[in-house]
């Protein structure tokens, strides 16, 4: 679809084609080419760039969300019930970091 | 941890080390208990994977074959145990051939007030943190495992997909979906304005 498409021309079926793109897009993994041409059609198009913009807020704020930490009496009895008490670690900080 | 302290640690699980076993649960324990946490959406549940996940990865230690990083091969027991149990608990929500292609049009999305304008302080407070809690727990559990391992684990979406037994375009798919649906419960209450509990009479 060409990216001539006059402003306020609201075509669905555009809309839904770029839909596929967006995870690459928002992930920068899409290609140069198809990158330029969501582009254009975010110039034009008011609800494809909400959509991006929030869909990459969403993941954002999902990603900044505090992680649940392992409560030490659920760790105390994970390693009774794996045999393992002797070496529970008092001390060991029990969060492990993200990936 | 680097690639020979991993090696040396499997060397030394395969050979019955206890002080190793300690090792694998103290490093992995609490990202398999956030895992299981977010699937199960209770303690109690999420406990019982934790558990289950690692006396599995004990029994089936001896089949593990370094084809993936031990902390993905943790994941992947994790996330079966959690969806083995969700189906048991609610047959009908868990399917196992869901989702795929069924309903694009559901994806279309319906919502376009731009929440990003947004003051932080209204996008991070304790409520919309519980809405996007709420979120996560209302997908369906094939689409929640993908979104908690790549967007929330950070897992590469290669790990994601090895973690899951996923295609690399599975992965993809399913995370879209997943990710179209929370941006569309996010618009939605974030459009309503943060609603600011009043004191009445």
């Amino acid at each position: 679809m060409s990216p001539a498409e006059r402003p306020h021309t609201h075509n669905r079926e555009t809309c839904r084609h770029y839909l596929e793109s967006l995870g690459d897009y928002v992930d920068g993994t899409l290609s140069a080419d198809l990158c330029d041409e969501l582009e254009a059609h975010m110039a034009i198009c008011e609800n494809c760039r909400v959509v991006v913009n929030t869909l990459a807020k969403t993941i954002s704020l999902y990603r900044q969300m505090p992680s649940p930490e392992l409560p030490s009496a659920v760790k105390e009895r994970l390693f009774a019930v794996l045999d393992l008490k002797p070496y529970i670690d008092p001390e060991s900080n029990i969060s492990t970091p993200k990936e | 941890m680097s690639r020979i302290d991993e090696a040396e640690l499997v060397a030394r699980l395969k050979a019955g080390d206890q002080a190793a076993y300690a090792q694998l649960v103290e490093e992995n324990a609490a990202r398999i208990y956030r895992l299981a946490l977010r699937m199960m959406g209770n303690e109690t549940d999420a406990e019982d994977v934790l558990q289950e996940t690692f006396l599995s990865a004990f029994k089936a230690i001896d089949s593990f074959e370094e084809r993936s990083s031990l902390s993905t091969w943790l994941y992947r027991i994790a996330t079966n145990a959690a969806l083995m149990r969700l189906r048991r608990n609610e047959p009908e929500q868990v399917s196992v051939d869901e989702p795929i292609e069924r309903d694009d049009g559901d994806l279309l999305p319906r919502q376009f007030f731009d929440f990003c304008c947004l003051p932080e302080a209204d996008l991070l407070r304790d409520e919309a943190r519980a809405e996007m809690e709420r979120a996560i727990e209302e997908l369906p559990a094939t689409l929640r495992s993908v979104f908690i391992l790549r967007d929330i684990e950070g897992l590469s979406t290669e790990e994601t997909a090895n973690a899951l037994d996923l295609s690399i375009s599975a992965v993809k798919s399913r995370l879209m979906r997943a990710r179209l649906k929370l941006r569309e419960r996010l618009s939605a209450y974030f459009s309503h304005g943060p609603v600011i509990p009043e004191t009445r009479e």
